[in-house]
Order: C-alpha cells, then structure tokens, then sequence
C-alpha cells in the first residue's frame, strides 16, 4: 500500500529549480532510497516533504491526506519523522532529554499538570523516561544519558538523532545522508540498525544516502536525482547498470568509457 | 591559588564542617549586624549563609532549619531594627521575581526581549489605577485633584489584583510576543525594545483625553492592603519589643509584611520556574533556543511555545509588579525606563543565563551593588571630600574631588561592565545553568 506519494512537485529557489516535477511514492513497510550528485535536490525535498519549504507546485499526501500547507510541526504529527544531514541536536541539552523533546507530540502533559506536578504528569514522566533509556539502548548508546548530546562523538551523536526521531513513534522515517562520515564498521551496524526499525517496529525508512554500499545493501527500492528531477527509479540491481545513472553520477565521458570496458 | 582553594573548599565540604560553617556565618553575621546595623560589612556576612546553605552538602532538614531561622526570625527582627535591610531584601525578592520571568524568555526559550519591564509596569499600572482614587479623577486635569476624591475599591482588592496583574501582565506578552514572532535575535531585541519604551510612553501619556495614568507624575497614593487584625499585631508588638529596643510600629510591620508578600511570591515563582523547566514545556523551550528547525520537526509549534514562553515570563512580572505599587504606594513611568530592562538583563547575564539559582543570585547580588556598595561608596568619599584628606603622592586634596563624581550615580557605567566582563571572562555566568541528571541503571557487562 502506498504510504507516501508526491505529484509534480516543484520547489524553487529564485531561478533556481531545486525540485522539478518530482512524482514519487513510497510502499509502506519498505526500505527506499533516492541517490544523486551532491547538490540534486535530495535534501531540498525532503525539506518540501516535511514543511520546512513550501512547494510551488504539486502535490503531496500521506496515509492518504494532503500534507500541503501544513507546518513542519504539523506534519510530525501526522506521523514523519526525521535526521538531519548536519546533525541537528539539541546540544545542550542531555541525550535522554534530547530524546524525550522527541516525545513532544505524544505527551499530554499540560501546564497546570506541570506547576501542581499531578499523578498523571509524574506518569507520564517515568513512562516517557523509561522509554527514552529503552530507546537508547536500542540505538547502542550506553551510559551517556546525562551527557550533554554536544560532547558525544560523532558517531553516537548520528544515533542520538536516530532515537530521537524514534521517539516519535513515527510511521515513516526520513533520513538525510544517516552514515555520512562514518567508517566501513559504523556503516555496517547503522545498516543492521535500520533494518532492525523496519524489521521490529515496522516503519517504513525513506533515506537519501552517498555510500553505495549503503544503498546497495539495504535498500529494496531506489530512486535517482539529478538537478532536481528524478531520473531513474528500481531496484538496486536496475539502477546499477542503468545509463543515466551512471552518467550523472561519473559524468558521459566516464561513462562512455565504462561501458567500452564492460 | 585556585586550586589550592578548591582543597580547601573541598576539605570544608565534609563531614559537620559545612553545619558548623553555616552556623557561624548566621551567628557571627547576626550578631554584628545587630551590633552595628550600618555596617555594610556585617550584612554581607548575614547575607552569604543562604550562599552557603546552597553549596555546601548537608543535611536538607538541617539546611531548610537554618533557612527558616533566617529568612522568618532573624531578618524580621534586625529588619525592625534597621529597616533599611527588609528594603534591601524587598528589592532583592522583587527583582529576583523579574530575573526569574525574564529567564524563561532568554535563558531557556532564548528569545532576546529588552522590553521586559513593560510587563512589570502593567502589573503595576493596574494595581496602581484601581487602588487608587485615579479611577474618581478620569477627567481632572494632572494635579488639580480635589483632595476628598474617594478611592474606587477597598485596599483588600489588592489580593485579587495580585492576580490579575499575572493575568494582564499575560497577556499583554501574548499580544506582544504576536507580531515579533518571526524576528530572531538582534530584529527582536530592537521590536521589545520599542515595545517596552511604547509601554513607558503610553503610562507617560495616558494623561489625557482621559486621566488614566496621571502622567509623568505618577499615581499616588496607591492604597496598600489591610495589616493582620490588632490582636495579632498586638502578640508581635510583645514578643518583638525586647529584641528591637522599641514598641515596632504599623509602618515597621508595614515593611514586614511586603517582605514576607515578596519571599512568598518568590517562592511561587522559583517553583513554578522549576516545574516548568523541567518539563515537556521547558525542553520544548530550550529544544527551540538549541535550534529551531530541529525543534519544529520535533512537533513543537513554534509559535504556541514562544508566546507561552512570553506569557509566562510576563506573568512573573505583573505580580511583582502589583506587589511593587502597594508596596511603594505610587508609581510613575520612570521606574519602567529601558535601563530597568537592562539592569535585569544584567541580573541574569551575571548569574547566568538559563539558571535559576543564577539568576536569583544575579539579582541579589546586582541589588546589593546598586544599592549598598555604591552608595556606601559614594558616601565614603563625599566623607572624603569634607575631610583634609590629600592623597599623598600625587598630593591631590579629596576636596577637589568633583562632585560629578558620586559611584551612585554611575548604575549604567556598573551594568554595561558587568555585561561586559561576563561576556568575556564568564559567558555562562557566576553559577552556570546545569542539566537535571537522570538515575541511570548501569550496563552489567
Ligand atoms: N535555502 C536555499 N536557498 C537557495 N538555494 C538552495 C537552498 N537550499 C538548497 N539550495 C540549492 O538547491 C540545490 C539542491 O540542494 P540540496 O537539496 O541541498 O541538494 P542535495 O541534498 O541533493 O545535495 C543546490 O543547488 C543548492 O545550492
Ligand atoms: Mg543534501
């Protein structure tokens, strides 16, 4: 079932066209990625998915409803979370807290539940805490709860992020690059970790990715950017011997001679 | 020599060492000032036991105990004696309420408002307006009053306007956290200074057409609400009369009692400003000062967050506010000038920004300079100037000394360096804002 779909959208900046004609569509459940040049659009329409940019045109839906107009915030709570491709923390603040801002949508809480601290606020902060350590210890952060989430190393800061988009309880996980500067090891479990999200919690994982082993490895579904449109969409083994993909990512002349050698 | 005190320091922070340091500070310190109660020096000493109460580990019976002895019977008692004191702790509670307010929009929501007192000034302004006669004097002209103009309200409103100055102080943040919400950093700092000065203008000209604020002169007097019953103040009169060396008197319990309406008032605001600190609101702040869109894609409305933000750090602010006027028995719009603004900006820079035992210390500490250190200086040299004193080498006679030259009057020139040094020595101030820690289960491995 189609859980994420986008019609022709069109995102501009100036006389720039960041985003065009972008139809797009994500199953629920599966594990998708779109690749491209650095500098493609990716992150822009992620951003045009999630509010923070407005669209010029098309159309975007998920679960079914529009998602057009809606603010950043309002959009989360429909369901989408995401990562940053800069690490975006809360830096500080601790990591347990950071995960917990990730809650936001979920608490209930009111400000007279804060001032007189009632039963129900007291609950729901064990209940909430508790999660957040859970969570930690489902991304493979160990006893740095109360650290500040600034001074964790890159690496763990990159999981922060992950579990505080968690923390959503999302239904669709959007992540922007998630092993950027990682090494061969850490790309390797950040792989099993999202394949464990899909596989535990069942949500569905939208990525934009670099590593090609990355991609290749995980992704059941791949679509290709390039200066804002898509150019290609299927399967890892589709798109890796697809023309145009190969081109806009070795340039034509490179890939004239890659095929002269193949 | 850092090091060697934080030896030391630790040392001391062992065992009954900190019980039996606290002590000393409280007796030694009650003891000189009632002594002496001018001495600047004496209250100093009186005034570092809750300093100490707070750094030092011990018992937290035994702190709250000394805290008690303190703030309910010592402080009274030599306040009766020497008045000047509960005045100083008065401003001290009061401005600590501000820094408290102004501490959830820039420390933790990090919004840089420079137009904080305004909110003070509705509190103040709406206690000062209905507990006044000015509501009989609507259309006299500025001081042609008649003099058998009859107050609106009886004084004992004054405990309902205590809270309807929180709610006006409110919402007056709401309307003005509105328009300046999509301006960051220096553009907002520029709009809530115009709205604060906006506030100022409008007290310093709702004089006419009709006479609501009564201008640059002020509203006076403002009614103050009702001393306990006579039986009561009678039992005080007794236990006191030994103690202070005279039978108090109604202004003496006058004082008295603000200081104690301020404690109590401070009180409501340190635990409200906890609660919501730590809570899903005040992370959601602090999420929002951290960074914005990270925030926003957490789920958090912005708007909705900052304008609570607004109305809470209002809402501190108007009950002082309130409490202020009664207090003073008149207002006029100078007390709301920008400088006020600064001077708590500079409470909650020094002490530190987003720290509520910061800021707290921050105000007192800014209070006591503004009021006593300076003006204990400014006094010492105008003794000098009256003397034959001539400082020696330079052979300069203190008579000569300018007359332009009174430390008191230097308040702008003491906040502009405190900002200043604090930017550069100590960015995150004189007791640093800390993250609650959270018991964690170690990993058995
Ligand atoms: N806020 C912005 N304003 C102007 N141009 C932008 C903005 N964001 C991105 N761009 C431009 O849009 C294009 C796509 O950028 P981006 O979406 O970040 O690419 P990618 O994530 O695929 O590397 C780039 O040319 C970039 O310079
Ligand atoms: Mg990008």
């Amino acid at each position: 079932m189609t859980l994420l779909n986008t019609t022709n959208v069109v995102k501009r900046f100036g006389g720039l066209v960041a985003v065009n004609k972008m139809t797009f569509s994500v199953d629920e459940g599966r594990i998708v990625s779109i690749i491209g040049p650095n500098g493609a659009g990716k992150t822009t329409f992620f951003n045009s998915l999630t509010g923070i940019y407005k669209p010029e045109e098309g159309q975007i839906t998920f679960k079914g409803q529009s998602l057009i107009g809606l603010r950043p915030d309002q959009v989360a709570a429909t369901g989408i979370a995401r990562t940053f491709q800069n690490i975006r923390l809360f830096g500080s603040m601790t990591v347990i807290e950071n995960i917990l801002v990730g809650m936001h949508i979920q608490l209930k809480q009111g400000g007279l539940d804060t001032i007189f601290r009632t039963r129900k606020f007291n609950q729901e902060e064990n209940d909430a805490e508790q999660r957040a350590k859970d969570l930690m210890e489902y991304v493979g952060l160990k006893n740095v709860g109360n650290e500040l989430a600034r001074n964790l190393p890159y690496g763990g800061q990159r999981r922060i992020e992950i579990a505080r988009a968690l923390a959503a309880n999302p239904t669709l996980l959007l992540l922007d690059e998630p092993t950027a500067g990682m090494n061969p090891n850490e790309s390797e479990d950040a792989i099993k970790l999202f394949r464990r999200i899909r596989d535990d919690k069942g949500i569905t994982i939208l990525m934009i990715e670099h590593d090609m082993r990355v991609v290749m490895g995980i992704s059941e579904h791949i679509s290709v950017m390039d200066y804002g449109e898509k150019i290609a969409e299927g399967s890892p083994a589709e798109i890796r011997s697809n023309q145009r993909v190969i081109e806009a990512y070795l340039g034509r002349g490179a890939a004239v001679a890659h095929e002269q050698k193949a | 020599m850092n090091t060697l005190f934080g030896n030391f320091f630790k040392k001391a922070n062992t065992g009954f060492w900190p019980v039996l340091i606290a002590l000393a500070f409280l007796l030694i310190g009650t003891f000189s000032v009632y002594q002496s109660p001018r001495s600047l020096a004496a209250f100093l000493i009186l005034m570092s036991t809750p300093l100490i109460l707070y750094f030092m580990k011990m018992n937290m019976k035994v702190k709250v105990f000394i805290g008690l002895m303190l703030i309910v019977i010592i402080l009274p008692v030599l306040g009766i004696r020497n008045i000047f004191y509960l005045e100083v702790i008065f401003q001290m509670a009061v401005f600590a309420a501000l820094a408290l307010g102004l501490n959830i929009v820039i420390g933790m929501a990090g919004l840089l408002d420079l137009g904080y007192v305004a909110f003070y000034a509705v509190g103040a302004y709406s206690w000062a307006i209905f507990g006044s006669k000015q509501l009989s004097l609507l259309y006299s002209v500025p001081g042609a009053a008649p003099a058998d103009a009859p107050f609106a309200l009886d004084p004992r409103w004054f405990w309902l306007f205590l809270f309807l100055g929180v709610g006006l102080a409110a919402i007056t943040g709401i309307l003005l956290g509105l328009p300046v919400l999509r301006l960051k950093g220096d553009y907002l700092a520029i709009v809530t200074l115009g709205f604060g000065e906006v506030i100022r203008v409008l007290a310093l000209n709702l004089d006419k057409p009709i006479n609501l604020t009564n201008g640059p002169q002020g509203i006076t007097p403002i009614q103050r609400p009702p001393l306990p019953p006579e039986s009561i103040l009678q039992f005080f009169r007794d236990i006191l009369e030994p103690f202070v060396g005279h039978v108090p008197t109604d202004a003496e319990f006058y004082n008295v009692f603000f200081y104690f309406l301020a404690l109590i008032i401070i009180a409501i605001a340190i635990l409200v400003a906890t609660r919501l600190e730590d809570s899903r609101i005040g992370r959601a702040w602090t999420a929002i000062r951290e960074d914005e869109t990270a925030a926003i894609a957490m789920g958090i409305p912005l708007v909705k967050m900052k304008l609570a933000a607004f109305a809470a750090g209002a809402s501190f602010a108007g009950a002082m506010g309130a409490l202020y006027a009664a207090n003073r028995t008149f207002v006029s719009p100078e007390t709301f000038s920008f400088l006020q603004s600064i001077g708590v900006l500079t409470m909650v820079i020094l002490g530190g920004l987003g720290s509520i035992p910061g800021v707290i210390f921050g105000a007192a500490a800014v209070v006591l300079l503004n009021i006593q250190i300076l003006q204990n200086f400014s006094l010492y040299l105008s003794e000098l100037r009256q003397s034959d004193a001539v400082i020696p080498i330079i052979n300069f006679a203190w008579k000569d000394l300018s007359n332009q030259l009174d430390p008191a009057k230097y308040q702008k020139l003491v906040f502009g360096l405190i900002l200043i040094l604090m930017m550069i020595f100590r960015p995150s101030g004189l007791i640093p804002a800390e993250r609650r820690k959270r018991e964690l289960v170690e990993e058995k491995e």
